[in-house]
């Protein structure tokens, strides 16, 4: 093979800051030239998409509304990552938290919103967290690989809700639609102003001051990161991985549960089917966030609220000009590729060489 | 009574068979890829793409086979993407192979827009001559189509390749320590290259069965997260395609069985039954974590590692 | 040596690293029929110049020719067309694979059937040729280390080899079994084949070699006839200065028992038994060094002594407590110190800073931090006093310290493990790969620590090194405790035959 990566002396700083804006225009030429197979011109799309996103306070505040589940599961799956546990089952985690809270709900308890939201909001962590700590118990104890449980965790989670909002949870005026009835006023999540932004924003960046907090200032912190660079220095330095695996998945399963709760508590306002959006879940695209964030809370506050610009740009144009929604999923996924092949090269040079330069 | 039970098992092993068909060629595709050293996670984008590719052109041209010659090349494309990032650029296999997923999920529905709703041509029941009237085996394994068909001969051809010839000797070492393969003139690159790009065609015909034969229609994400189990299959074959046969219709058993009862309707709520294949799937991760914890057995040495020659 | 013809020419090869010129303009000229040894401290070039000739790096100017015709190498395939092969000195084996698909790997391609009973028996008859015993059958992690090094022989015999490059090959045998090497290579080299041998050590340089080259810092600065030189002259181009072993002087202040390891057995990472029933004291103010060669449970004993492996019987008790399931935080906590082998894999974390790594182990103490909270002002203070102390060469405290150098990356953990108030102090390997300067610090250091009493483990495969620190030395064979001598007495003869499994009333019988 001809071509080869050559270290750089020095990591190219230039190119840190450029790979990731290089890579987001990069993904969007690809996908225009997408768009244009399909007759679509892609600069009115992106305009569109743009306008309605950034443009007007409506729009602002949807993105605001999509960000806040994806900050909370971005969060989640980021602090795992640092650890080197793959996280892929935010979606799983998210459903349970949302069944969690629903589960309160149902109890017929009626509560003052002083005691209904926050118990609510343990329900739905806790059921977060233990869906998360099944692959991590099995992680630790049987070396199970987390990637293949995490995943296959979030088709049973699925299943589960589905199984309560077709049958025992139904609503019986729904006319058939697989939905609870809609939550007591007391159950709701407090919404700013006339925007649908609710109560959970301030969750989701209550929970960035903490983790960046632990992660920076705490011994913890510390902990979690050598294990995440380097496992056996790790044991070497005396620090107990298995406890900090199932202590990160705990919390990490507890943001995407309140993600669930928060969701269903301040947009929804009850238990349904496609509680994440079917085409592209929050679950998911936390993963692309945790990723892109580069293992800081803050970059996962700010990338949540570009992809939640995507979302609801990608929404506009699936209704203004008919255009499949997966598009979204089509632009994440280049973003990330290119991001992962941008990293690459600001740490090494490409180079071309078809033979050794001997005899010269 | 009795008999009626027997035909209801025959039917059901019948069943198992076709359903674990597709996780069968995704398995073996992704056992040369695990054996070289290459971690691919993107098989659920993989199938995805090669059912919609396999569906496009056999619609379009009313030919199966066609659609699954697409299909094995798409995915064979796009495996490429997943190996010039693992294998030249050096990423991350996991971060790779999940990106390959969301790609492949995003292109399929994009692409799969117009086709929804659409029935196209697919493969027929094929009895085969003199085996399918083998009692039982026969009615088991010689009443399905051409691609199940394809799949058996698939295995042993894979095993031989694997561990009978220079080629498979050059791939496991590869998997196992690429330096000493290297060492020896066995080009790490290319076997890799290889290996990867082999394992997204095969996923690609993987998922081209449920479009052309296990249904003859496209429905958006339709692999349903068979891409996960076959990873988990992998593990639990040992990286031996021999048992990933076995385990293939081990899982493809539990999918027929759980729609059989769903139809029987025995008091077990549907979705509940509908969770049987992941659990299942979960179940036998355990058990094969467990095994391999006590054995000592393990995946090939290098596998998810990168390899680059001049480092120091 | 009548027939002068080279086998081998190498003019004016240059190869760089980022950073680093590994070969700068070297010749190196290889006759037929020769042992040829290249002589070098680590990091002088000698495995760069040899990985060059092999194909595996392409180097950046110079020409190699072969019999005669100039040749170019762009993959090892190259090299071993033209019959050039090499025993790299860590192996190039398949572990999980058996002898014989070791050797025919890469012989042939694509669907080609392997046929390895044929093979088998080729791979018998060459080893009963040359005197190489092994198992054709066998899988190489059954093999010993000795053996494993005759499969990398017999894979470049197998492949007609006639100019063979073997990269330090006597580091991991014992003197009987690098005796056993001789004789193979000498009955090569009667058989026409030309061999590079590459080694530090002086003594079997003088004894194997016809001629000899000397690297350093990547350049040649000599080719003698073995004849006409002697070993110190051969140190002095070697080092460009002179150099002189000293023997530290043992003080006779044995203070109290501070390690007291009674019948410990543990297992290895494959679940086989790596130490039996092994038994020592350590007292304060002394050096035990363990002696063995490597693979002989000398990892497992120094991760025993340190909490990073579980026992399966035995005790251990350090300063008098016991420490029956404790773990490795309960072991640092009560004043266990450890320098482990490997420095990037184990002791740092490359991609953190030197203020980071600074504490890896003791980022619990008081001193850094109140409660839950992590101190890195005071972190980075204690960084910069280690760095003064130590004078560790770095662009500063928040470097990775990835990018350190081997000796400055040795420092820093040296550092971490010996300002804290230890009891006991593990160190392995703790020279290995480190230039003159760098180890005659780290040497004094141990010494120094020792007249402060603290209680010294000291693992190397270093003999001389053993003999010049410890006040006695332990030898390990097979994870058991071949015998423990007073070290002012021992015998490097009688070590050898330890190492090679007598025990010590045998061996000094």
């Amino acid at each position: 093979m001809p071509l080869r990566l050559e270290m750089r002396l020095e990591r190219s700083r230039r190119l840190e800051y450029l790979v990731p804006v290089l890579s987001v225009l990069l993904a969007l030429a690809v996908s225009g030239l997408l768009l244009l197979m399909t007759g679509t011109n892609p600069l009115t799309a992106y305009g569109e998409m743009f306008s309605e996103a950034f443009g007007t306070s409506y729009g602002f505040a949807e993105v605001l509304v999509k960000a806040t589940p994806l900050i909370l599961c971005g969060l989640g799956v980021m602090l795992a990552f640092k650890m080197l546990f793959w996280n892929i089952g935010a979606e799983g985690q998210l459903h349970m938290g949302a069944w969690g809270a629903t589960a309160v709900v149902m109890t017929g308890w009626d509560g003052s919103p002083w005691l209904m939201v926050p118990a609510m909001v343990v329900a739905g962590m806790i059921c977060g967290a233990i869906w998360a700590l099944i692959p991590a118990f099995l992680k630790v104890q049987l070396n199970c690989n987390e990637i293949i449980t995490t995943l296959l965790l979030n088709y049973v989670a699925i299943l589960w809700v589905a199984h309560f909002i077709y049958g025992p949870w139904k609503d019986p005026e729904s006319f058939g639609f697989p939905m609870t009835k809609q939550f007591p006023d007391g159950a709701q999540l407090l919404r700013f102003g006339d925007s649908r932004v609710h109560l959970g924003l301030v969750f989701a960046l209550l929970a960035a001051v903490v983790l960046y907090f632990l992660q920076e200032k705490s011994r913890w912190g510390f902990e979690i990161a050598v294990t995440g660079n380097n496992p056996t220095a790790a044991e070497y330095a005396g620090m107990n991985s298995r406890r900090n695996i199932l202590l990160v998945m705990a919390i990490s399963g507890g943001l995407a549960g309140l993600a669930g709760m928060s969701e269903i508590a301040g947009i929804q306002l009850k238990l349904l089917k496609d509680i994440s959006p079917h085409a592209a879940p929050y679950g998911y695209t936390a993963i692309i966030i945790a990723w892109l964030a580069r293992r800081n809370p803050w970059g996962v506050v700010l990338v949540s609220v570009l992809m939640g610009g995507l979302y609801v740009g990608g929404e506009t144009v699936q209704i203004t000009m008919k255009l499949p929604v997966n598009f979204v999923l089509i632009i994440q996924a280049l973003i990330l590729f290119f991001v992962l092949g941008g990293d690459i090269l600001s740490r090494y040079k490409l180079v071309y060489r078809r033979e050794a330069p001997i005899g010269g | 009574m009795e008999a009626d039970l027997s035909v209801l098992i025959i039917a059901i092993l019948q069943a198992a068979v076709r359903s674990g068909t597709p996780i069968l060629f995704v398995c073996i595709g992704e056992i040369y890829a695990e054996r070289a050293g290459v971690l691919n996670v993107g098989l659920e984008g993989l199938m995805l793409i090669g059912a919609i590719s396999g569906f496009t052109v056999s619609f379009t041209t009313g030919s199966a086979p066609l659609g699954v010659a697409a299909a094995a090349i798409a995915g064979g494309l796009f495996a490429l993407i997943h190996a010039f990032t693992t294998i030249t650029l050096r990423a991350d296999q996991i971060v790779s192979g999940l990106t390959l997923t969301i790609l492949g999920t995003g292109i399929s529905g994009f692409f799969g827009k117009a086709m929804i709703g659409q029935v196209g041509p697919g493969f027929d029941r094929l009895e085969l001559p003199v085996l399918a009237q083998i009692p039982v085996l026969g009615e088991i394994f010689f009443r399905q189509d051409a691609m199940v068909y394809l799949s058996f001969l698939l295995v042993p051809l894979t095993w031989w390749v694997m561990f009978r010839t220079h080629l498979g000797l050059a791939i496991r070492s590869v998997g196992e320590s690429p330096a000493t393969a290297d060492s020896l003139g066995v080009s790490v690159t290319r076997v890799r290259y290889g290996c990867v790009v082999f394992g997204g065609a095969m996923a690609g015909v993987g998922g081209a069965y449920l479009s052309l034969a296990y249904t003859t229609m496209w429905v958006e994400q339709m692999s349903g997260g068979r891409g996960w189990i076959t990873l988990a299959l992998v593990i639990f074959a040992g990286w031996n395609p021999a048992k990933a046969f076995l385990g293939a219709y081990l899982f493809g058993g539990a999918e027929a069985l759980q729609l059989r009862l769903q139809a029987v309707g025995l008091g077990i709520p549907t979705y509940f039954l509908m969770m049987l294949p992941y659990v299942l799937t979960i179940a036998i991760l355990v058990m094969a974590s467990r095994a391999s914890l006590r054995r000592r057995l393990g995946a090939p040495a290098a596998l998810g590692v990168p390899y680059a020659r001049e480092e120091r | 040596m009548s027939d002068s013809r080279a086998a081998v020419s190498m003019r004016g090869v240059t190869k760089r690293f980022p950073g680093v010129i590994a070969n700068d303009r070297v010749d190196l000229e290889l006759l037929e029929g020769e042992i040829h040894t290249l002589l070098g401290e680590n990091g002088a070039g000698k495995s760069t110049l040899m990985n060059v000739l092999t194909g595996i790096y392409l180097p950046d100017e110079g020409s190699i020719s072969v019999a005669g015709k100039p040749v170019r190498f762009n993959s090892p395939k190259d090299a071993i067309a033209l019959g050039i092969g090499m025993v790299h000195q860590h192996f190039k084996l398949v572990q999980s694979h058996t002898v014989t698909e070791n050797i025919v790997l890469g012989l042939a391609g694509g669907f080609q059937p392997v046929r390895l009973s044929e093979a088998e028996g080729r791979v018998a008859e060459l080893s009963e040729r040359y005197g190489v015993k092994v198992d054709p059958g066998a899988h190489v992690w059954e093999l010993s280390i000795g053996e494993q090094q005759r499969v990398e022989i017999l894979k470049i015999l197998f492949r007609g080899a006639k100019i063979l490059l073997l990269d330090e090959p006597t580091a991991v045998l014992t003197p009987q079994e690098a005796d056993e090497l001789f004789v193979t290579l000498r009955s090569m080299r009667e058989k026409g084949h030309s061999i590079v041998f590459i080694s530090h050590k002086l003594d079997e340089v003088m004894a194997i070699s016809d001629r000899i080259t000397v690297l350093r810092g990547g350049k040649n600065v000599g080719t003698v006839q073995t004849s006409a030189t002697s070993p110190r002259a051969l140190s002095n181009l070697m080092v460009g200065r002179e150099i002189q072993f000293q023997t530290y002087p043992r003080p006779e202040m044995k203070g109290e028992s501070i390690l007291e390891v009674k019948g410990v057995s543990a297992e290895g990472d494959r679940g086989l038994p790596a130490l039996k029933d092994v038994s020592f004291e350590v007292a304060s103010g002394e050096i035990l060094g363990f002696a063995g060669v490597a693979g002989n449970g000398q990892e497992e004993l120094a991760q025993v002594v340190t909490g990073l492996k579980a026992i399966s019987s035995g005790s251990i008790t350090v300063d008098g407590r016991p420490m029956a399931g404790a773990s490795a935080k309960d072991f640092i906590d009560a004043g266990v110190s450890y320098v482990p082998a490997d420095r990037h894999g184990v002791a740092t974390v490359g991609d953190m800073s030197l203020t980071h790594n600074s504490v890896l182990r003791r980022y619990r103490e008081e001193k850094f931090g109140q409660g839950p909270l992590l101190n890195l002002v005071a972190a980075s203070k204690y960084a910069d006093r280690l760095i003064e102390e130590f004078d560790i060469k770095t662009p500063g405290r928040e470097t990775a310290v990835r990018t350190l150098s081997g000796g400055n990356l040795q420092k820093v953990i040296l550092a971490r493990e010996m300002t804290t108030r230890h009891r006991l102090l593990v160190v392995m390997s703790a020279t290995h790969g480190l230039d003159v300067g760098a180890t005659e610090f780290v040497r004094e250091t141990l010494n120094h620590h020792r007249e402060e009493g603290a209680a010294i483990v000291l693992i190397s495969e270093d003999l001389e090194e053993l003999l010049s620190l410890s006040d006695r030395i332990a030898v390990l064979f097979h994870g058991e405790i071949m015998g423990i001598v007073d070290a002012a007495q021992a015998e490097i003869e009688t070590l050898g035959l330890m190492m090679a499994g007598e025990r010590q009333s045998e061996a000094v019988a």
